[in-house]
């Protein structure tokens, strides 16, 4: 183990170019966020928060963050609504239809959002149903987009706090199956689900396909507004990009400090 | 009663023990209720996955077999898009960029993880989790922050302009090498996250036996490491072709529907940009979903296969507590798929 722990300079100098290479873009996007003018020297000359303070106060922005934040929260919340009684009832009452559940899950994550959206659009547009470039059809395709993380998240919470035992003991102990489950089961996958709910959400926060090609046209978030607005100017899309991935960025941190407080939680 | 049906009964009793043994236990009726309850839990998910899954794809499916003049079954969206000179480029456009991509994005994988398994467990953890990061750079975002850094007025292009360097002279971002390139950057942490546990699976002791035996560390790699290695590198190798097969924001987003790329053509065909053929949509839609399932399937068998070979050392890790946290960690990346 000594040698693993003494990496030589090629592999330090390998592994530093590696992270140079993956940084630089993040970097420059940063760098061109805040640059008051930039145009042929190694960093600008001037530096200026302009570019955000016209960000924060577009309306057009404002309204796409808005339309992210309000159309993630709603897909999630609706996928844990449907998909705590169903994984549940799945890993609790019938194990043997799990196989068919994983197939399920599984196939939103093979199938490009390209694909989806082509068979979503023939399917509601038009039709009994025409609920084509409205919001409901953005949030049922945002549901099956986070099913395995939503199926992956809420089982493994399910089977680490050993359900189907919490159940029983909470049914010798006189327990309807509906209150064990909402007095026992739930309130233990809680820091679980979380993990799988943040995760879902940055997902879908960064969802550009199926939302440009289903409602693009009416409804826009903060993805399709950045694509709108690459072409114009580099600074405030820079800015956009930034805010973006800040966002981003302190979700996953939230998300890693979670999956580390219940890696601790589990040792111990 | 034989001993064999005896066997079975007790078997039976067994397998279903462990599944909710008080509803076998309660009376009759009780366990008649609950098992209506335990259904209707299942409702609500049955409705949405039907909706918004099942019939999408069975309209997308019986779609691609009707004539998009008169609607009646045929094969002739098949035959249009295997036959015409534009979609045959586009398919093969796809199939190359996700074929050059991958491969780059598994040789840089491939020797970065190795490298990465070189440092302690902490520095290790702090390089992926940076490189993690970055895979949330995907998309639109990515595809602005190649043109800021190399597009025709980008940062580097003006730079090396002013320093008389032409090393990007005939360097065109907008090119399929510029696209290339761009899908490289998506695809090398990826291709890292998924590579480098299987690296655990060599152990020190192979290494020192081999070169007892005067094997040269080449020899070792060759004829030891690389095919332990294979069904792992097999494996990325499918999860990172899908991933370019699928990927549509970032081609979009660099140069809008100019690309002619599969993922581009369906959804400019679909949006309605260009012409209304749905129907050819879908048979395009159902080609590039089989490319993509297939390469998935890949993974998937490639899995099966590298659990088999690795034992011990390499099998230990998934269950304590760091290697949780990586498993959001891959999830978090191949998320990312979706939307590069």
């Amino acid at each position: 183990m000594t040698e693993r722990n003494q990496a030589g300079w090629g592999h330090r100098t390998l592994q530093s170019l590696l992270l140079l290479y993956l940084l630089l873009p993040l970097a420059a996007t940063a760098v061109y966020a805040f640059a008051g003018d930039w145009q042929d020297t190694v960093l600008p000359k001037q530096w200026t928060l302009e570019w955000f303070e016209n960000l924060f106060q577009d309306t057009r922005f404002l309204e796409a963050l808005w339309n992210s934040l309000y159309l993630c929260s709603v897909s999630v919340a609706l996928s844990l609504a449907v998909m705590i009684p169903a994984v549940f009832v799945l890993t609790v009452y019938a194990p043997r239809l799990e196989s068919l559940m994983k197939g399920i899950v599984v196939l939103p994550y093979a199938v490009p959002g390209v694909v989806a959206a082509v068979g979503l659009i023939r399917t509601y547009s038009g039709g009994p149903i025409d609920i084509a470039g409205t919001a409901y059809l953005l949030v049922g395709a945002y549901f099956v987009a986070i099913l395995p993380y939503m199926y992956q998240g809420i089982r493994n919470s399910l089977l680490t706090v050993s359900a189907p035992e919490l159940m029983q003991a909470a049914g010798l102990l006189g327990a309807g199956p509906v209150r064990a489950f909402l007095t026992v089961v739930l309130p233990n996958i809680v820091p679980g689900i979380l993990v799988s709910t943040l995760l879902s959400f940055s997902v879908l926060f960064g969802e550009f396909v199926l939302t440009n090609m289903l409602v693009g046209a009416h409804i826009q978030t903060v993805q399709v507004y950045l694509s709108r607005r690459m072409g114009e100017s580099g600074h405030l899309a820079s800015a956009i990009a930034i805010s973006y991935f800040a966002f981003i960025l302190i979700l996953s941190m939230v998300l890693m400090k979670l999956g580390q407080l219940r890696g601790r939680r589990v040792k111990g | 009663m034989d001993s064999r049906r005896r066997l079975r009964l007790e078997r039976r009793r067994l397998l279903r023990a462990p599944k909710g043994w008080f509803l076998v236990k309660s009376k009759k009726k009780r366990y008649r209720l609950r098992g209506w309850l335990w259904v209707l839990g299942l409702v609500p998910f049955a409705v949405m996955v039907l909706a918004f899954q099942l019939a999408p794809v069975w309209s997308m499916l019986s779609g691609s077999f009707r004539s998009d003049a008169d609607s009646r079954w045929t094969w002739h969206n098949y035959y249009t898009a295997l036959n015409s000179p534009f979609y045959l480029k586009a398919i093969e456009n796809s199939l190359l960029i996700s074929a050059y991509s991958s491969l780059i994005g598994i040789v840089v994988g491939l020797v970065c993880a190795y490298s990465v398994t070189r440092f302690a467990p902490t520095v290790r953890d702090r390089i992926l989790m940076l490189s993690n990061m970055t895979s949330n750079f995907a998309g639109v975002p990515l595809a602005f922050a190649y043109i800021i850094l190399l597009g025709s007025n980008g940062v580097f292009t003006l730079l090396f302009r002013e320093w008389g360097w032409n090393v990007f002279d005939g360097f065109d971002l907008y090119s399929w090498t510029g696209l290339t390139l761009v899908y490289v950057y998506f695809q090398v942490p990826l291709s890292l996250l998924l590579l480098y546990p299987s690296f655990y699976g060599i152990r020190e002791q192979w290494k020192e036996a081999a070169s007892l035996l005067g094997a040269s560390s080449w020899q070792f790699w060759r004829s030891i490491g690389l095919p332990i290695l294979a069904p792992a590198i097999f494996g990325t190798l499918g999860i990172l072709f899908a991933n370019a097969m699928g990927a549509y924001a970032t081609a979009y987003a660099l140069v809008g529907g100019n690309y002619n790329l599969l993922a581009i053509r369906i959804g400019s065909i679909v949006s309605g940009d260009v012409t209304n053929q749905p129907n050819l949509g879908s048979a395009l839609a159902v080609l590039l979903a089989c490319t993509t399932l297939l390469a998935v399937s890949l993974n998937a068998w490639m899995t099966k296969r590298s659990a088999r070979y690795l034992t011990g050392a390499a099998k230990a890790p998934p269950r304590t507590g760091p290697v949780r946290q990586r498993g959001t960690g891959v999830a978090l990346a191949e998320a990312k798929e979706g939307t590069g």
